[in-house]
């Protein structure tokens, strides 16, 4: 995201190639001190907001362009998620500490399971890197060409494919699980605050008018039927607030 | 402090409750909490906290299951695997515990609830109850009551009585067991769907109320002198913190004050791996913790509570050797039996001339009937018991959660991009929540397999929703429906629960069992002041003790139980150490 997007920078602790700061773990005593803890306030780290890939090799970049530009596609109503930015977003995220699975409980055995007991894969990134070479493989095999040379509706038939469960992928990650995360991490992409590199220009709160980051509705509760008249704003501001 | 007189595990709701009634009856009380310190300007600060990725997608307040998590399976068939990932509920850690991040829907239980077992055979048969494992709570609604009003009063609890000592109060839930006065604060504003909801609600006879909520309507000063700050329905609640002194939690309702008593300390990033015990097993010595350096460490205590959460407080019991395993294949044993849970439904509603603005919110604004819930209805010939509330609780639609389009409409692409556009202003959902009674096969104990970062054995899961469930579920999605259907919308979309009991979609944190209360030392595992039967200086709260769960969020209750427990140690056990029964 273009640094001009930030009004309040200063305020944000920034990490690199959005790790977030690890949170110190150390024991506290407390004890009849009305003081607040020396704690750090828990501010969030913003991802790299430079061009170009951390986890993404050229070529896995080409197939989440390709198939985020399906997803959610640039139309009349407004931007995709290519140029929201969420493939940026998705990079950071898997060069980070959810890509490494921080919050994911890893350790084996990994049988065979139900559906109801959710998640029996390895942490996001390797999920990611697993999958989309079977992914393109499978592409070559079913439709003749590398995914992002498919026509748009051949491309629709293989994401379709991946979300039914119909494409077998060769090497281990299950087509559902892969296809399940790529559409939660885009949603996340074009929905989270643009902090995080993705919904760039708050252009999937536009879409759909939500305001973002306000804290105070108040005076909307009971206007009821009347369209919110404040156009939405992020943890860092918005643009316009740094233009003169 | 010299060696303190009471050792709480986990410090949320419940350890604060207990801290603050024990350091006021004078006891010297120390807390062990495995998470950190946390506070509203540090940790959900208004600068930040508005941040749908970090704290519900990224788990910023949640457990963290990397660390511990539990196996999961259907039924005994099955392999139990490690719930990998969060899902279906959100168990918090740090101070505060899921008190910090909870929605503030504060209820009571009907009268009725307390009776499960009795109440229902004595009206539809003990066939109606079938192989049910259902028992009645040994305490009643009128044991409660004014510890129910007390914990309403700590929170500041917004809302409208239906019944005071027995009268009827318009706008109130009629169904409601006797309230001894009026809520401590009005009811929230309300927003235009839960109020399209009420109105539809009405013209089909049933009798819609204001949701009772710990989100303030005014600024308001509870009876410990601590002050709350007016809601602003930021929508940014439950999965949350609260910036703004609104949300009660630990934090915004017993800490100022309880941090300064010099009978209290609190430690944090330490976690109790075990209750020790003395050579009679009869009696607890202390509890062993791993501090911050992975040192273990002995803290020894008078008196032990826990007050880690249901499901860590089962598994502190299972892992210290407290109490008879639960055994499913003999029905004997109690540590483990009766797991139960809450199950879910929703109905959405689509208008075309009507904006809704639905990301207006707070954690319990909404409006809600009760007409179908525990036994306010008549069950005959309707293959179940038990039932739930219908309402529309406008939390805020934050868009990575909450984006929801009509049946039929794909998950992405053109078409899905079109629906959401159109959609998401003028949309209400309504949910159902229902109970979950007490099965043979649904219960918790120790995997065989797989271990937590200390190299202890996972709790094990295993449960599934029965016909009961499903029945009353989609009895209850049906109602909903008929009211969606007067509600004038251009789509009605219900979404029943189907099949298989999943781990994966959230659904509530209001797990509940495995430590049940009652009168029988040989089917229950605390007696009715929620002391051990085994140990009788361990007292075990939290929703652990429900023999079975009812229609409504658990919190209120076992508050409510985390009261009349500390009462009857100041004013009995104190007195006599020992058992209390
Ligand atoms: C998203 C969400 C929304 C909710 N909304 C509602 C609602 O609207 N209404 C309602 O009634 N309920 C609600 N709940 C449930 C409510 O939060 C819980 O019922 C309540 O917090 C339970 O209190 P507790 O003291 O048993 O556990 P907690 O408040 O969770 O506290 C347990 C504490 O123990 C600590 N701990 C655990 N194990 C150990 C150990 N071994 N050593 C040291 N410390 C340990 C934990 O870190 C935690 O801080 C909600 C929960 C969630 C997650
Ligand atoms: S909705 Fe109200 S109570 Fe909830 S977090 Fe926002 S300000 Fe606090």
């Amino acid at each position: 995201m273009p640094p001009s997007d930030f009004t309040r920078r200063n305020v944000l602790a920034t990490g690199t190639a959005g790790l977030a700061l690890a949170q110190a773990v150390k024991a506290d005593t407390y004890q009849s001190d009305p003081k607040l803890p020396p704690a750090e306030t828990d501010r969030p780290a913003a991802a790299d907001p430079l061009h170009g890939y951390v986890f993404f090799s050229t070529a896995e970049a080409s197939f989440i362009e390709a198939a985020l530009a399906r997803l959610i596609p640039k139309d009349e109503l407004g931007p995709g998620a290519v140029e929201a930015g969420v493939a940026v977003f998705i990079d950071r995220q898997l060069a980070g500490p959810y890509g490494q699975g921080d919050h994911f409980y890893l350790k084996g055995p990994f049988p065979k399971s139900e559906p109801t007991q959710g998640w029996q894969a390895p942490k996001p990134a390797e999920v990611y890197r697993q999958a989309i070479p079977a992914v393109e493989r499978y592409a070559k095999d079913s439709a003749g060409a590398s995914f992002a040379q498919l026509s748009p509706e051949k491309q629709d038939t293989v994401l379709k494919a991946l979300e039914s469960g119909d494409a077998k992928l060769k090497g281990g990650v299950e087509a559902k699980t892969f296809f399940a995360l790529l559409l939660q991490n885009t949603m996340e992409g074009f929905f989270s605050d643009p902090l995080y590199g993705g919904n760039r220009d708050m252009a999937g709160w536009k879409l759909i008018g939500f305001p973002g980051a306000r804290y105070n509705n108040r005076p909307y509760v009971l206007r009821h039927g009347e369209r919110y008249p404040l156009p939405p704003v992020a943890i860092g501001g918005r643009p316009d607030w740094s233009r003169s | 402090m010299k060696n303190p007189d009471v050792v709480l595990i986990g410090f949320g709701w419940t350890g604060a409750i207990m801290a603050e009634r024990l350091t006021a009856a004078g006891l010297n009380v120390l807390a062990i909490e495995r998470g950190g310190w946390r506070d509203t300007p540090n940790n959900f600060a208004t600068t930040f906290d508005q941040d749908e990725l970090r704290y519900m997608w990224r788990h910023r307040l949640f457990e963290n299951v990397a660390h511990d998590t539990l196996t999961f399976r259907n039924n005994t068939s099955q392999v139990a695997l490690p719930m990998r990932r969060l899902g279906s509920f959100l168990p918090g850690t740090g101070v505060g515990g899921a008190g910090v991040h909870w929605n503030g829907q504060v209820w009571r239980f009907l009268p009725s609830d307390f009776k499960a077992l009795s109440h229902n055979r004595e009206r539809y048969g003990q066939a109606a109850i079938g192989d049910m494992t259902i028992a009645d709570y040994p305490v009643s609604y009128d044991d409660l009551e004014k510890h129910y009003d007390t914990f309403e009063y700590l929170c500041g609890v917004s809302g409208k009585a239906g019944n005071l000592n027995g009268a009827i109060q318009p706008g109130g839930n009629p169904f409601e067991g006797p309230r001894s006065r009026e809520y401590p604060n009005p009811p929230l504003d309300m927003t235009y769907g839960p109020m399209l909801f009420a109105k539809a609600a009405q013209e089909a006879g049933y009798h819609p109320f204001v949701h009772p909520a710990a989100n303030m309507s005014r600024a308001y000063t509870n009876p410990l002198g601590v002050q709350m700050g007016e809601c602003t329905y930021c929508g940014f609640c439950e999965k949350f913190g609260c910036g703004n002194y609104s949300k009660a939690s630990p934090q915004a309702t017993i800490l100022p004050v309880l941090m300064r008593r010099p009978n209290f300390k609190l430690i944090t990033h330490c976690e109790v791996t075990r209750i020790e015990l003395d050579s009679t097993r009869k009696r607890a010595t202390g509890v062993t913790y791993v501090d911050d350096k992975g040192k273990e460490r002995f803290q020894p205590a008078e008196l032990v509570m826990l007050t880690a959460y249901i499901l860590h407080n089962v598994r502190l019991l299972l892992l210290s050797g407290i109490g008879a395993p639960y055994d499913p294949q003999s029905g004997t044993g109690v540590i483990g039996k009766n797991y139960a849970y809450q199950i879910t439904s929703s109905v959405n509603v689509f208008y075309d001339d009507k904006i809704t603005n639905p990301f207006i919110g707070a954690g319990a604004l909404g409006m809600i009937i009760d007409d179908f819930n525990g036994d306010n209805f008549d069950h005959s010939g309707l293959g179940f018991i038990g039932g739930g509330y219908i309402g529309v609780v406008n939390t805020g639609a934050r868009p990575i959660e909450t984006h929801p389009v009509p049946k039929g409409v794909p998950a992405w692409g053109a078409e899905w991009k079109k629906a959401v556009a159109r959609n998401y202003l003028r949309m209400v959902s309504i949910a159902t929540h229902g109970a979950v009674m007490s099965h043979r096969g649904n219960y918790l104990d120790l995997d065989p397999t797989y271990k937590d970062a200390f190299g202890r054995p996972l709790l094990r899961m295993t449960f599934d929703y029965t016909d009961n469930e499903h029945r009353m579920s989609d009895y209850l999605t049906d109602r909903a429906t008929d009211v969606a259907k007067r509600m004038g919308a251009r789509d009605v979309s219900p979404k029943k629960r189907t099949g298989a009991y999943s781990i994966v979609p959230y659904q509530t944190t209001h797990n509940t069992g495995g430590a049940m209360m009652g009168d029988d030392p040989r089917t229950s595992a605390v007696n009715r002041y929620l002391q051990s039967w085994d140990v009788s200086n361990l007292f075990v709260t939290g929703s652990a003790v429900y023999p079975q769960n009812a229609g409504y969020n658990p919190t209120g209750t076992l508050a409510a139980l985390a009261y009349w427990s500390a009462d009857a140690v100041v004013n009995r056990y104190l007195k006599a150490p020992g058992p209390l029964i």
